[in-house]
């Protein structure tokens, strides 16, 4: 390797790209979180909003694409670099009292291991219809996918809705460290940007954990409504 | 015998250029064949080790830290001084020249001197090229501070740090040629003897620190930078490792040691609290620039200092050396210090102490500038002494700091014994009686960047020696000798520790061979140093074994030379019947106290000759011949 | 005073260690801990057992040799100290404190509280420097640098390589070092032929050393007793990315 290619070989080079596609992939939980937030608008912005995405293929499966290819190297360089990190401290502290070291910081693997298996249980879920084949099947009244009803359906079983809850502490935990962590990582530090810097990863963590979880509890409580019209 | 400084003849200005015009050269594809072992890596050593690398020699370098980077020279504080006349007040090589001559009572080198003034101005261009952050004007330019003993600005600084920067500017050159596999870097290894074979030091026998492996070493020359020795004192500004075993021993092999006596005392380090402490913490002299220094009038006024009102204090510095005031030079400035305490006017803990304020510069300059100055200094001292000095002056007294002694070299900074060279601290350098601020730098990098390169390719030039053999009889006797030391130490019956006896020394040293010095002080002080090495070696204990790391076992070895060679310091002192510099004998002092210099019977080096176990040794002389500066009395009046 | 030691010894790299407790009578406050390790080591060496082995030799913050984890905080509690310049005043009576060494695999222990810190060195070595010989150097003037850049270059250079950033990092990393060395010299003008050259082999011999990464946790910065700023990191990070391209 050589060049630019050295990137993947320094550890330095390996936070660059779990920094990258860091980015990717916050950028794709807030777009998502924002397009799941439609429900609120009821069945036909969201199943219209859904529809649109699938009337372009290549952007699709470009994105899908790119967001696979951002997950596989982030999740590969997060194992590389934990292993090495891990390994250059074969004998822990017997005392070990950290100053400033956040919980989250502490737990950023753990987290990511955790935010994965969500993911596949929720692809499993919403886009692939495996764990909820009925929920799956629904079309709304202009035959589209009904994502809507597959959503509000989903959610209505305590046990899957407790399951994403729960699920988004860890994601909350994830983007509070690692947002802020990406200016660092790109070289962004500066007093006058570090109030901005510090803050953002904590904003877009929770703003991305309460649009989350306001869906299933709405769900539960009972505020969206299906068949629309009412039960 | 009279000794040979080899100064080379002609104008004082000429001198060095014209000795580098007729050195022999050594040959650059000759170079490589020539192996140097160049043992301390400090300033000096760093600095000469990365140099000779540089011009292609084969080195080895030795230092007992773990890393060349921990030096006792990374301690420096204040400043190197080069005589740069960046600030356009008067300065030039030869006011340098003369201040150091004449800081140093006018017991050193005319030449020497005079060399290292011309040659520190390319020490600054060295060092701001490898990147040392000296301090700047907004301009871009270099900035300087004024220190004590000179009326010029010609300090070059790096905040409080400049020691340190300076070291890793030398250290960073090392590592380049470690990297080029240039330099062979031995660290965590002490130099415990030097072998001589027919009259040339040719090699060296170490002992690894980790594993305890005793190993011989040979070399066409070898270079001492192992510097001072003034933890002979126990408590001093010095690191708690420094020590005299590289030179000491060296002495023991035939190289002489001049002027043992002349140790320099420093006068702001924080006081003595109590007896568990382990070393004294200096305050730099550049808060001389705006604090104040003063004792109460009155003989044991209690009153709190900010009790105390102006007309009640005694500004003595201010009062006794009106031009200078508060930034005397350190011999006098102690002395002085001393006097107001003995006259039982001084403050703090057992009265050994004197105020440093900043009650003025803090109303003139205002708290913030005052921090920016001394920020870091403050809160070292508040740390240490729990009080804070931008509400109550501070309290300081004069603690060991500097060790103007060592072992005797000529023009070239070769020992009487030759292929050894000396640099740095640790040889009996170029400054005199007494060391200016901001002058150790200066000589140290002088020594390893500017001199000793080019005088140790004339000797390995000329020499023409056989390749030394580290099998030969000569090294295995030595190597023999050094094991034989090992084990007696380990072999000790006692119980107590080390230390006990060090700080024993120390403190007989300090009383009877400190800041002032008698006859029958001496004579005391000679007459006790046997009984306390006697116990050391009946009474001591050394625990652990050889073969591994045995921190107990250094430093019983360093403390075995101190307990042999604080005997020739005493010796020294005695012998020298007068005052100068550093080294104040009662008998020998003017009406108002003053050191008085002797220059009819005086005006020379002492250079002392090992003569055996238990025996006399022998002091020979250089006598310092003045062509170019009067001999004046010096007055900072 | 008196105070109780949990401290950790080790014959050597290859023995197992284990907690020792001491206790120690006759603390007084003015004592710095490493005076009170003294005083620990003269009564076991006066008791005929074998002192405890740590390393220490400035004792006023600036040797970078001091290094201990004092309750499990690397140079012991309180911000911008070295080990050997916290007090025991510190401390209260009865207090229990427990010592360890820095731990990290490329420091290995070789004794006790001892670690050998020479992986610094190597890395210092394959490129902490300015290439530039003895002798031939420009008038220092003729080389101005703007103070701003000078300040910021002496705040990287303070650093003492001490070691504590690598031991207080969940990672061992060793990155607040790497930084200061670099960002020293390439904030200076005479620190640009090489600039980019230098964070390349600086970086790939810290981690053939075998430090961890920097996931930006920031722990180093707290107990760095120079108090060297992460900002070095995000810039060692520009000057990682920018030589990845410029070279
Ligand atoms: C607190 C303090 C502040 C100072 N401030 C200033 C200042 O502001 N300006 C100034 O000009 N001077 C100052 N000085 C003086 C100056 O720092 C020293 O004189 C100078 O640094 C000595 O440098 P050196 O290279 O000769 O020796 P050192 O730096 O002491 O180096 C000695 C080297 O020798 C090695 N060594 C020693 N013995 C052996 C052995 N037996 N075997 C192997 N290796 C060995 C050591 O490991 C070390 O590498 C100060 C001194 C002190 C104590
Ligand atoms: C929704 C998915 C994810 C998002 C939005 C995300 C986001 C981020 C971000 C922004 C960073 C900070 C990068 C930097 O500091 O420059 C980061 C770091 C990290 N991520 Fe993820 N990540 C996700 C999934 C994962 C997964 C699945 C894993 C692991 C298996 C993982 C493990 C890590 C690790 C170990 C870091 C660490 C570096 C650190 O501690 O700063 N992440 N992530
Ligand atoms: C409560 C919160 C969430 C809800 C309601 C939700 C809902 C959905 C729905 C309905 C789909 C299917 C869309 C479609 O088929 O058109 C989907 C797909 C997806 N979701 Fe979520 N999601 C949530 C949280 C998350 C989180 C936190 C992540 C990532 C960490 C995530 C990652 C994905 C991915 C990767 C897809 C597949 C996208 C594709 O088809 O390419 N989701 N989500
Ligand atoms: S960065 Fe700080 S903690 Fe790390 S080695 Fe340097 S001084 Fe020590
Ligand atoms: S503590 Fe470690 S994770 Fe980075 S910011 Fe410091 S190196
Ligand atoms: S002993 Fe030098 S920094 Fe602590």
């Amino acid at each position: 390797m050589s060049g630019p290619l050295t990137v993947f070989r320094s550890t330095v080079g390996t936070k660059v790209i779990m920094g990258a596609t860091g980015v990717i992939l916050a950028a794709f939980v807030v777009v998502h979180m924002l397009g799941n937030l439609q429900i609120y608008l009821g069945p036909e912005a969201l199943n219209s909003y859904a529809e649109s995405l699938r009337h372009v293929p290549v952007l699709l499966w470009g994105a899908r694409f790119v967001l696979l290819a951002a997950v596989a190297l982030h999740i590969a360089s997060a194992v590389r670099l934990t292993r090495l990190n891990r390994a250059a401290r074969p004998q822990p502290y017997e005392l070990w009292s950290p100053q400033v070291t956040t919980y989250a910081a502490r737990t950023m693997f753990m987290g990511g291991l955790i935010l994965t298996a969500f993911i596949l249980y929720h692809l499993a879920h919403f886009t692939f219809g495996l764990t909820h084949p009925e929920h799956f099947a629904l079309h709304d009244s202009k035959g589209r996918h009904d994502v809507y009803g597959m959503v509000v359906m989903g959610f209505r079983q305590p046990l899957v809705s407790f399951f994403y809850i729960l699920a988004m502490i860890p994601l909350l935990l994830h983007l509070q460290h690692g947002v802020s962590s990406i200016f660092q990582t790109f070289g962004i530090n500066h007093p006058k940007v570090n109030a901005f810097v510090r803050g953002i990863g904590p904003a877009v963590a929770w703003v991305v954990f309460i649009g989350n979880v306001s869906i299933p509890l709405a769900v539960l409580a009972g505020w969206i409504p299906y068949p629309v019209g009412g039960p | 015998m009279e000794l040979d400084g080899r100064v080379p003849p002609g104008p004082l200005e000429q001198k060095w250029d014209r000795l580098r015009n007729e050195l022999a050269l050594v040959n650059p594809a000759n170079k490589r064949k020539f192996h140097i072992l160049v043992v301390g890596t400090g300033l000096a050593g760093a600095s000469a080790a990365a140099s000779l690398a540089e011009l292609g020699y084969q080195v080895s370098a030795f230092c007992f830290h773990d890393s060349p980077r921990r030096a006792h020279s990374i301690a420096a504080q204040g400043g190197i001084n080069a005589a740069k006349n960046y600030q356009n007040d008067g300065d030039s090589v030869w006011r340098l020249f003369y201040d150091t001559i004449k800081g140093g009572d006018f017991r050193s080198r005319e030449a020497n001197v005079y060399r290292l003034a011309q040659v520190s101005v390319n020490i600054i261009d060295q060092c701001v090229a490898q990147g040392v952050p000296f301090a700047r004007e907004y301009g871009g330019l270099l900035a300087n501070r004024s220190f004590g003993g000179a009326q010029v600005s010609r300090t070059f600084y790096a905040r409080g740090q400049t020691g340190q920067q300076l070291l890793l500017g030398a250290y960073s050159a090392l590592c380049r040629q470690i990297g080029l596999g240039q330099v062979k870097m031995y660290p965590r290894t002490e130099m415990l003897d030097l072998v001589v074979v027919d009259g040339h030091a040719k090699g060296i026998i170490t002992r690894n620190l980790v594993t305890g492996e005793i190993q011989r070493h040979a070399g066409d020359a070898v270079v001492l930078a192992t510097g001072g020795y003034g933890n002979v004192f126990y408590l001093s500004t010095n690191a708690v490792n420094s020590n005299v075993t590289a030179t000491f021993r060296a002495y023991k092999r035939g190289a002489f040691f001049a002027n043992p006596c002349f140790t320099q005392i420093h006068p702001t380090c924080i006081p003595v609290s109590g007896d568990h402490q382990s070393k004294l913490t200096l305050m730099s002299e550049s808060l001389r620039n705006d604090g104040r220094v003063w004792v109460p009038k009155k003989p044991g006024d209690k009153r709190p200092p900010n009790e105390i009102p102006d007309e009640e204090r005694d500004y003595f510095l201010e009062r006794m050396y009106p031009s200078y005031g508060n930034l005397a030079p350190r011999d006098i400035a102690s002395r002085a210090a001393k006097r107001v305490c003995d006259e039982g006017r001084g403050v703090g803990p057992g009265g050994l102490g004197v105020y440093l304020d900043f009650r003025d510069a803090i109303r003139r300059l205002g708290v913030d500038v005052v921090r920016e100055r001394y920020g870091n200094l403050f809160d070292m001292y508040r740390e240490i002494t729990d009080e804070d000095p931008y509400q109550v002056p501070m309290r300081i007294y004069p603690a060991v700091h500097y060790t103007m002694g060592g072992l005797w070299v000529d023009y070239h900074l070769m020992s009487n014994l030759p292929g050894l060279f000396v640099i740095g601290e640790a040889n009996f350098s170029d400054h005199g009686a007494n060391r200016l601020g901001a002058s150790a730098l200066m000589q140290g990098l002088a020594d390893g960047y500017f001199i000793l390169p080019y005088t140790i390719g004339d000797y390995l030039a000329r020499a023409k020696r056989p390749k030394p053999d580290p099998e030969s009889a000569a090294f295995r006797q030595v190597e023999k000798d050094v094991r034989d030391g090992v084990r007696r130490l380990l072999d000790i019956p006692g119980k107590h520790p080390v230390d006990v006896f060090h700080r024993e020394l120390g403190k007989l040293l300090w009383d009877n061979c400190g800041m002032s010095r008698s006859e029958a002080s001496l004579k005391h002080a000679l007459e006790q140093i046997p009984r306390i090495r006697e116990r050391f070696w009946r009474e001591a204990r050394v625990t652990g074994g050889a073969e591994e790391i045995n921190l107990a076992l250094e430093r019983a070895g360093r403390v075995a030379d101190f307990l042999e060679f604080a005997e020739l310091m005493c010796l020294d002192a005695l012998e020298r019947r007068e005052s100068c510099g550093g080294h104040f004998r009662e008998e020998f002092q003017t009406e108002d106290g003053e050191a008085k210099r002797d220059d009819e019977r005086f005006c020379h080096v002492a250079a002392w000759e090992y003569r055996g176990a238990g025996q006399k040794p022998e002091r020979h002389i250089e006598p310092l011949r003045f062509e170019f500066v009067q001999l004046a009395t010096r007055s900072y009046k | 005073m008196r105070v109780t030691l949990r401290i950790w010894r080790q014959k050597d790299a290859h023995s197992p260690g284990t907690f020792v407790t001491y206790q120690k009578d006759n603390v007084v406050p003015d004592m710095s801990f490493l005076e009170m390790l003294d005083a620990l080591n003269r009564e076991l060496v006066e008791r005929g057992e074998e002192p405890v082995a740590f390393e220490s030799d400035c004792r006023e913050g600036i040797c970078g040799t001091c290094s201990l984890t004092i309750n499990g905080i690397p140079h012991g509690p309180g911000r911008g100290k070295a080990s050997c310049q916290l007090y025991m005043r510190h401390f209260r009576d009865g207090d229990t404190i427990t010592v360890e060494p820095f731990r990290a695999k490329p420091f290995p222990i070789i004794r006790d509280l001892i670690v050998d810190r020479s992986a610094f060195d190597r890395i210092m070595q394959a490129g902490g420097f300015i290439s530039v010989n003895t002798g031939g150097a420009p008038d220092a003037n003729s080389i101005p640098v703007p103070k701003p850049a000078q300040e910021l270059a002496m705040d990287a250079a303070a650093c003492i390589g001490c070691g504590a950033c690598v031991a207080a990092c969940k990672n061992a990393s060793a990155m607040l070092f790497v930084a200061a060395k670099v960002s020293h010299l390439s904030l200076l003008p005479q620190g640009q032929p090489e600039r980019y050259r230098r964070v390349r082999s600086m970086v790939a011999q810290m981690d053939r050393e075998g430090f961890g990464g920097c996931t930006n946790t920031f722990e180093c910065e707290a107990v760095c007793p120079k108090q060297i700023s992460v900002r070095f990191i995000a810039r060692l990070n520009r000057e990682y990315l920018k030589a990845l391209f410029l070279e």
